[in-house]
């Protein structure tokens, strides 16, 4: 198979199997790519992007708007701060101006969730969701994905636990959804509150104990816990979330083998992870960072092959 | 569909000699030479030049690369053929080095621009060549011609030229397919 079965990538949820195969075949050959002395490909220089970020980013942001330069894209960059939806334009409205200036594809990220869903449906340009509220972040759980194959050799049949903040994570789900479709066994762990209340019906298992969580994990994916999306106390204090959901050194010292550590960013260091760990040979966040390049040329690489002239 | 053998395996290794022979004329001691075999199928006659530079002619250090030009063709939205890349390997700079490119055929010479245009990403040649086993006269699009050639085809755009390999087909043939 050499084309992805969908038009837009709005989550992990809406992809197959073998797309997720067709996308990381493609980013082993942008990762060579992006390790040249010139690190740019002329494939998308009639193509143009349009990144809307109605809701903070750095990564991701730069991350994106690197890849598509990197395959030679016209880009232009769009963040609510700074823009007439302070005004009260509505999304279609916001979305409808951009792209009558010619723009084949829109790169969004948005507060509420299934925005990306619901742009859709009305607009005809393909589109990337950088995450949807707490819904689905699809291209962080690809790249993570990536990062565990390139580590482990491959994900089928891996352990991975996700700890932290289950609750209000974007990365939590589609991480879930893209291990599970890769046939990875998942666990997650946290404090109970910051639990889903279905989250098994997904086909995870909760572990509360961090140490059995990472005794049993060959992937431990640390999550920040998300205070701007916090309304309530979920726990007591950072100190005591830390002392119970916290990795640091000489737990992972204390476990008979070697697990990989992984974190999408950005890091609060000595809350969820401390620096020791965080800077080990064990952390490979990193990697996914370079990694996050190259799995974003080939998602954007491959939705613009389906986009016809 | 009916095909024809234009040329056969003896015909394809004297062939291959000659053009091994030709490049130690030009190219001596290859200390200043890189080997680019393009991809997919230039890597099968790429690796059957080195082979035959190394073990029958003994020159040492004969430096061949892989280049995959997916990324740099011209024709990307514009066919309905999907394009799917190849591994790239190219372990050396090619800074002032001569860079041979070598291609199973030449056709409408759009193949080996986008190589050009590729093969900057590893620095700036010296000078560029180009070796390819057949050459479809009359079906250029672009004023690239070879600079080492098996045979000449006089092919009509209707025919497929297609080179067999031992490695991958079992047999060195060279058909002429009628579709």
């Amino acid at each position: 198979m050499s084309e992805l079965s969908v038009k837009h990538l709005l989550g992990i949820k809406y992809i197959t199997k073998e797309d997720i195969e067709l996308i990381f075949k493609t980013a082993d050959h942008f990762k060579e790519v992006i390790n040249r002395p010139i690190k740019k490909v002329p494939s998308l220089r009639d193509i143009t992007i349009a990144n809307l970020f109605f809701e903070n980013s750095t990564r991701t942001k730069l991350s994106f708007e690197l890849a598509e330069k990197r395959l030679s894209a016209d880009v232009i960059n769009f963040s609510a701060a700074a823009s007439s939806v302070k005004k009260g334009e509505t999304l279609i409205d916001t979305v409808n101006n951009i792209l009558s200036m010619k723009v084949d594809m829109v790169v969004m990220r948005h507060p509420n969730p299934g925005a990306g869903v619901f742009l859709s449906k009305h607009i005809n340009a393909s589109i990337v969701n950088a995450g949807d509220g707490a819904h689905e972040h699809p291209t962080q759980a690809l790249l993570d994905s990536f990062s565990i194959r390139e580590r482990l050799g491959e994900v089928a049949g891996k352990n991975v636990v996700i700890v932290g903040d289950i609750l209000h994570s974007r990365v939590a789900l589609s991480n879930i959804y893209a291990l599970k479709l890769q046939g990875a066994n998942v666990k997650v762990c946290g404090p109970k509150t910051l639990m889903p209340k279905y989250i098994e019906s997904l086909g995870v298992e909760v572990e509360l104990d961090l140490r059995k969580a990472l005794q049993w994990c060959d992937v431990a994916n640390m999550l920040r816990v998300q205070n701007e999306r916090m309304d309530i106390s979920y726990f007591p204090s950072t100190r005591e979330y830390t002392q119970q959901y916290g990795v640091n050194k000489a737990l992972l010292e204390s476990l008979d083998k070697e697990i990989v550590i992984m974190h999408p960013g950005p890091i609060n260091r000595g809350v969820e992870i401390t620096s020791d760990v965080a800077d080990s040979g064990q952390a490979i966040i990193l990697d996914q960072v370079e990694n996050g390049v190259a799995v974003r040329m080939a998602i954007i690489y491959l939705l613009a092959s389906k986009i016809k002239q | 569909m009916s095909q024809k053998v234009l040329l056969n395996a003896t015909e394809v290794h004297i062939i291959l000699n000659r053009l091994a022979c030709q490049l130690i004329e030009n190219h001596e001691d290859f200390s200043d030479t890189v080997l680019i075999g393009i991809q997919p199928r230039g890597i099968f006659l790429a690796e059957r030049i080195k082979k035959l530079l190394t073990d029958t002619y003994k020159i040492e250090n004969v430096k061949l690369g892989y280049l995959d030009i997916t990324f740099f063709r011209d024709d990307f939205r514009r066919s309905e053929k999907i394009l799917a890349a190849n591994k790239t390997q190219i372990d050396f700079v090619v800074e002032n080095k001569k860079v041979v490119f070598i291609d199973d055929v030449l056709y409408t010479g759009r193949s080996i621009n986008a190589a050009l245009t590729a093969i900057q990403s590893f620095g700036r040649p010296e000078e560029v060549e180009l070796l390819c086993l057949i050459d479809r006269r009359f079906s250029r699009h672009l004023p690239i011609q070879p600079d080492y050639r098996g045979r000449q085809v006089d092919a009509i755009n209707e025919e497929k030229v297609k080179v067999s390999w031992v490695e991958n087909e079992g047999e060195d043939t060279v058909y002429v397919i009628n579709t």
